[in-house]
């Protein structure tokens, strides 16, 4: 495949130039021209006002592998640590469901490690089948024989869409799985659906460090794989009476060059708070200097809510680290954020837009914040962070 | 110690801006970098280096100017340095870039490979295991310390959502490596000089397979396709708060509690 500018109906705006994130489009003679450093990545195409940029087809361009059709049914991989479900399991659940009847087919899960209740509890969570693998091997994270086992796994049961969470076990195990099969894997993805018209997954992720989205495609090869960014797609629906049935895997030759030493917990109070906090007030570098915190942190008890941060107010050391919300540092979604003189950089908003309601208080009524905002109140922090304290403690003494 | 270190030269995003008009990319100005994860890995190789002794070679995929980046790490320390470059790579998703790197990497021999946990620009974190699995190797991401470098295996601190693990693995291995590891030096005077005279070896499909992987590499031998781009959109119900900045917090604070108790 190739993208070519049809030169008669390039109409000479240079609209495709400035569209192009790797500089690969030139004019020439008046007209626009795509270099050699075109990664196909068809932003111009969509700027085009002529319609003048297109695809074309060239001798050996991939196509579909024969036996496609072949693979049914959509799987989630079920990531447990210490025998605990991890959260995002449940997302996958309720993403995958949806890919599922969209499809008309199946939803299973991949559980390695753990025991039969939490293979059960799966079955709750909205999984017709669960593929339970219980060889000792898996109770820890090992990135060989967790993807020995799901490669087997696929090329016997030849599911067509496979999820995993984009977590440190997720995104580095699956990748050496979509290796091995030949196929695509989309990292990190924010959004899922199915195209009406072909069936192909359409995966959404955020790249450019959050600056653009792309929707990417696996027309030709399958399973169709992603890891799925935790704390964005909506749980399953939990149903006690759901049946279900689990299929015991008797793992062999299952072997590992990597060892699991030790496992040493140090995720802070506050890190777990935050990802789990129904409301969240943060500061940004509006806040000014690091006392401002102080009114933040009252206003989140008041709230029974967590304290966050942007980027800008962890490097000046007004708070810590496992304080910040955003590309960097953690995703969050709360029912209420409150962001604090934080101006909004995408870097920052692709952790928290997902928030069901933000209010953002700014004195740059331009601040990109106000657009992602429900709430917006233009000004001073420190004139309106008191009033709401105040309030917020009058109508709770009341 | 034979270390290869891979690098890959990337926009610096966090100076990428979208124009709100056009919706589209703001490059002008924008510098390119070595993706600033995998100065890590090249600081944590030469580090092994100075250990253990042996040579560090630093490795890019890329059009001819990421030859830049290359310079950059001999200024750094590292001994040779390779350029992967082909028209037949461009358009290269994870996939097809693994399988590159992994002929390249087969080609030049190695203990450890290292490289940063995933670069700014795609975000995938997706090449170095990929490589590894092509390299019938093990790998363990997200490297936050090395403990201990033996003859025949290593011992490093693996980072995770709750903590760390420590994981031990027998050589030759691929690591992938966070911001933790370690503080990156400065280019030396030394290093500046070598820079400009470095050697920059090129590895085109031919050196690394030629006509028998052409089906494998750049946007053949790439499974995914984007579909198109577009910018980040919100959905947003807006609801205005009206009056003086006192009855506009009066209406929130009345909203806040109400959807608290909800």
């Amino acid at each position: 495949m190739r993208i070519v500018v049809t030169t008669e109906n390039c109409i000479s705006c240079g609209v495709c130039v400035d569209s192009c994130p790797f500089a690969s489009i030139e004019m020439r003679d008046d007209k626009a021209f795509i270099t050699e450093n075109c990664q196909f990545c068809k932003a111009c195409m969509s700027v085009c006002p002529a319609g003048a940029i297109v695809e074309q087809a060239e001798e050996g361009d991939s196509k579909p592998a024969a036996d496609i059709s072949d693979y049914k049914g959509v799987w989630v991989f079920a990531e447990q640590r210490d025998g605990k479900i991890a959260g995002v399991s449940y997302e996958l659940l309720g993403a995958g469901r949806r890919l599922a009847d969209a499809r008309g087919t199946d939803l299973s899960a991949v559980l390695m490690g753990a025991g039969e209740e939490q293979a059960q509890e799966l079955i709750k969570w909205g999984a017709d089948k669960v593929y339970h693998c219980a060889d000792p091997l898996l109770d820890k994270f090992n990135d060989e024989p967790y993807s020995q086992e799901m490669i087997t796994l696929i090329q016997k049961y030849k599911p067509e869409i496979v999820l995993a969470g984009a977590t440190p076990i997720g995104r580095s195990f699956v990748p050496r799985v979509a290796a091995r099969l030949r196929t695509g894997l989309t990292a990190d993805c924010t959004s899922l659906e199915i195209d009406k018209e072909s069936g192909y997954l359409l995966q959404v992720r955020p790249a450019f460090g959050g600056n653009i989205m792309a929707t990417i495609l696996c027309p030709n090869h399958r399973p169709q794989i992603a890891t799925v960014r935790p704390r964005v797609m909506k749980r399953a629906e939990f149903n006690e009476s759901k049946k279900g049935e689990i299929i015991n895997v008797n793992s062999a030759n299952l072997s590992s060059r990597t060892k699991v030493l030790d496992t040493v917990k140090e995720a802070s109070e506050c890190m777990l708070n935050l990802q789990e906090a129904e409301i969240i007030v943060s500061g940004g570098r509006g806040m000014g200097e690091p006392k401002g915190f102080k009114l933040i942190e009252e206003l989140a008890e008041l709230l029974d809510g967590a304290v966050g941060a942007s980027r800008a107010a962890v490097d000046e050391g007004w708070i810590p680290y496992s304080h910040q919300v955003g590309q960097t540092g953690k995703t969050v979604c709360p029912k209420i954020y409150v962001a604090c003189g934080i101006s909004g950089a995408v870097q920052h908003l692709v952790g928290m837009q997902s928030s069901d309601i933000i209010i953002a208080i700014n004195k740059n009524p331009d601040a990109p914040i106000f657009g992602v905002a429900t709430y917006g109140i233009v000004g001073d922090v420190y004139e309106i962070l008191p009033m709401m304290i105040k309030q917020l403690k009058e109508a709770k003494e009341a | 110690m034979r270390i290869i270190v891979f690098i890959k030269q990337v926009p610096d995003t966090a100076e990428v801006k979208i124009n709100p008009e056009t919706n589209t990319l703001v490059r002008e100005g924008v510098p390119s970098i070595i993706n600033p994860y995998d100065v890590h890995a090249l600081e944590a190789a030469l580090q092994i280096r100075e250990q253990k002794g042996g040579k560090v070679t630093v490795l890019t995929m890329g059009p001819p100017q990421a030859e830049e980046v290359l310079r950059e790490a001999v200024s750094l320390g590292a001994d040779e340095v390779y350029l992967v470059s082909d028209r037949a790579f461009a358009g290269a998703d994870t996939w097809a870039t693994s399988y590159a790197l992994y002929r390249a990497a087969e080609k030049i021999g190695f203990d450890i490979i290292l490289c940063g946990k995933q670069a700014i620009d795609g975000d995938t974190a997706q090449v170095g295991p990929e490589t590894a699995e092509f390299l019938n190797i093990p790998h363990i991401s997200y490297i936050r310390k090395v403990e201990e470098v033996g003859d025949n295996s290593i011992k490093v601190q693996r980072l995770m959502d709750d903590g760390y693990d420590v994981v031990e693995s027998s050589l030759p291995v691929l690591l992938t490596v966070v911001k933790e590891l370690n503080t990156p030096r400065l280019p030396s005077l030394k290093g500046k000089m070598a820079a400009k005279k470095a050697v920059i070896n090129k590895l085109n499909l031919d050196a690394i397979g030629g006509k028998d992987i052409e089906m494998n590499v750049g946007l053949k031998g790439s499974p995914t396709q984007v579909k198109n781009i577009f910018a980040p959109q919100s959905q947003v119900q807006k609801r205005e708060l009206t009056g003086t900045v006192e009855e506009q917090i009066a209406t929130l604070c009345q909203d806040l509690r109400r959807i608290k108790c909800a």
